[in-house]
């Protein structure tokens, strides 16, 4: 369980705060999705989840981050690191630059986590089959596609088992296969009882994996429910979020006046 | 301004220790003012293609042509002059320790100064939303604004072609349209636009034509109706691409080709 109680957070230096007044509770094996506009604190809530900020980042944050009940908000980041994982936005970022070969590069979370050899391998090749990138077990992680290195960061958290995972818009560079893979990755995680908080531009994604939609608008907690619900509601495009590809063609059939007896066969064939 | 032709003969390229071709022979042609969409899954040689039009890299065989001149004996001056390049990821791209010297950069070092200088900056901030940004530290915008900076940077040198990788990724609803409405005033000043992107409701919205890459070759060109057409969809997916969802949802109707929304409506009103 990943719990934010009042959460409130500036970053050194800024006027007005990214994050108001924000609590947010995953259960175990939850997935929620969090979307919103540019700039509305979608990476800084990830920032904060994951314990990076103010750690890390710096700035001042209010309120309490909670791990299976327990207050982390002083614990320090080597001791939080253990328990949250986080897939950055960039890729490149999240590569360690430590590792020689994709392999490496997967092998290193669970290793640092002291993960025993044999059960090491074991999770190293199963999370590189998961998500289809066995085959570039040898080679360089700085010198694949952005596409490939973000495979390889998922694999090198699924080959953590984080019970706690947070991840910024971790299928970005991919293409509809790679989405697809992470998608299931995320499933696995969740089944095998992880909360995850994963913020996404695409809400076809949100829709196929997450439980439930959080959607912020200027730092704050904007809408909160079911998935269906949230990712249905005619508020989602005011706050600069792109409604399902389903929804949109429903919604732009229905604006152009098509008839009911159509509408439906339209519907039908969305399904 | 004269936009140059772009042909590309049996590129080849294989990075230094690769193992891979990364490009396997890529024959293309685009022509003058053309929206070209480049489509593919990860690692099929998009990008590595796209670096070739303005000299980042250099053909391992085969050959790229920007306005009838061998890009390989082009220096990298003359080929920023006619091929602007849009980075994927904006962090290899932006140095710069303020917005509008980041996007002052381009333009300068193609000579612009005084009032000129400043219509261009002016200008390409404008059309990205960052007019009130100017200011600021590139590294105080959140990562979707850096993107948009960086495309700023690269209008700001209004190049007659204008390359794009992966332009969508990371932008809200606002993002998408401002990338949208760079592509149609592009097109409106008959300046070639090529894009990479994995947004297929994008593409078939944005582009009229699309080529699509598979392992380094390219596997089908033509315009949206016919590559996300139903006798495409077999190819389509061997790359690991989905149509949009237009598309499928006409299919089943019996619609016909309808790769975008619009068509969709209109054949089913």
């Amino acid at each position: 369980m990943l719990r934010l109680e009042s959460v409130s957070y500036r970053y050194a230096g800024a006027r007005r705060p990214s994050l108001r007044d924000v609590s947010l509770e995953l259960a175990d094996g939850e997935v929620v999705g969090l979307v919103g506009a540019s700039e509305a604190g979608k990476t800084t809530l990830c920032l904060v989840a994951s314990g990076l900020a103010p750690r890390i980042v710096g700035g001042t944050l209010r309120g309490r981050v909670l791990l299976d009940g327990e207050d982390v908000s002083d614990a320090p980041m080597h001791a939080l690191a253990a328990r949250v994982g986080i897939g950055f936005q960039n890729p490149a970022t999240q590569l360690s630059g430590v590792a020689g070969t994709v392999f490496e590069e997967v092998a290193f979370g669970p290793m640092n986590l002291g993960v025993a050899r044999d059960e090491l391998l074991d999770r190293t090749w199963s999370a590189l089959d998961a998500l289809r990138v066995a085959s570039l077990a040898d080679r360089d992680p700085q010198r694949l596609s952005g596409g490939q290195q973000q495979l390889v960061a998922m694999a090198g958290l699924l080959a953590m088992r984080p019970q706690h995972l947070v991840l910024d818009e971790p299928t970005a560079q991919l293409d509809p296969a790679g989405t697809g893979l992470v998608s299931d990755a995320v499933a696995r995680l969740a089944a095998g009882g992880a909360s995850i908080l994963i913020a996404e531009h695409k809400t076809d994604l949100l829709a196929a994996v997450a439980t439930r939609v959080v959607a912020i608008d200027d730092g704050a907690i904007a809408l909160d429910g079911p998935a269906e619900q949230v990712l249905a509601a005619p508020q989602l495009r005011r706050l600069g979020v792109a409604e399902p590809g389903g929804h949109r063609l429903a919604r732009l059939a229905q604006e152009a006046g098509i008839g009911a007896d159509r509408l439906r066969k339209l519907r039908e064939a969305l399904a | 301004m004269s936009v140059p032709e772009i042909t590309v003969e049996g590129l080849v390229h294989v990075y230094p220790r690769g193992e891979v071709r990364a490009l396997d022979g890529v024959d293309l042609r685009i022509g003058p003012g053309e929206r070209v969409a480049l489509v593919g899954q990860n690692g099929s040689g998009k990008t590595t293609l796209v670096r070739h039009l303005n000299g980042l890299l250099r053909p391992t065989a085969g050959r790229v042509q920007i306005g009838g001149d061998d890009a390989s004996r082009l220096t990298v001056a003359a080929l920023a002059r006619s091929v602007g390049l849009v980075f994927q990821d904006p962090d290899r791209q932006i140095f710069a320790g303020s917005v509008r010297a980041e996007v002052e950069f381009g333009p300068r070092n193609l000579g612009h100064r005084g009032a000129e200088l400043r219509a261009a900056v002016d200008g390409a901030l404008a059309t990205v939303g960052l007019a009130d940004s100017g200011d600021a530290n590139p590294y105080d915008l959140g990562a979707s604004r850096r993107k948009l900076l960086a495309l700023a940077s690269v209008l700001a040198m209004r190049t007659p072609v204008l390359v794009l990788d992966e332009p969508t990724t990371g932008q809200d609803l606002a993002g998408v349209a401002i990338v949208r409405g760079v592509v149609e005033a592009a097109e409106a000043e008959g300046r070639t636009v090529i894009a990479i992107s994995h947004d297929m409701a994008f593409v078939a919205e944005t582009f009229e034509r699309v080529v699509v890459m598979r392992a380094g070759r390219i596997v089908l060109d033509g315009p949206p109706a016919s590559v996300f057409a139903e006798e495409s969809w077999q190819a389509l997916r061997s790359t690991y691409l989905e149509p949009p969802l237009a598309a499928v949802a006409g299919a089943r109707l019996g619609l016909g080709s309808t790769p975008t929304d619009e068509a969709l409506i209109a054949a089913l009103g």
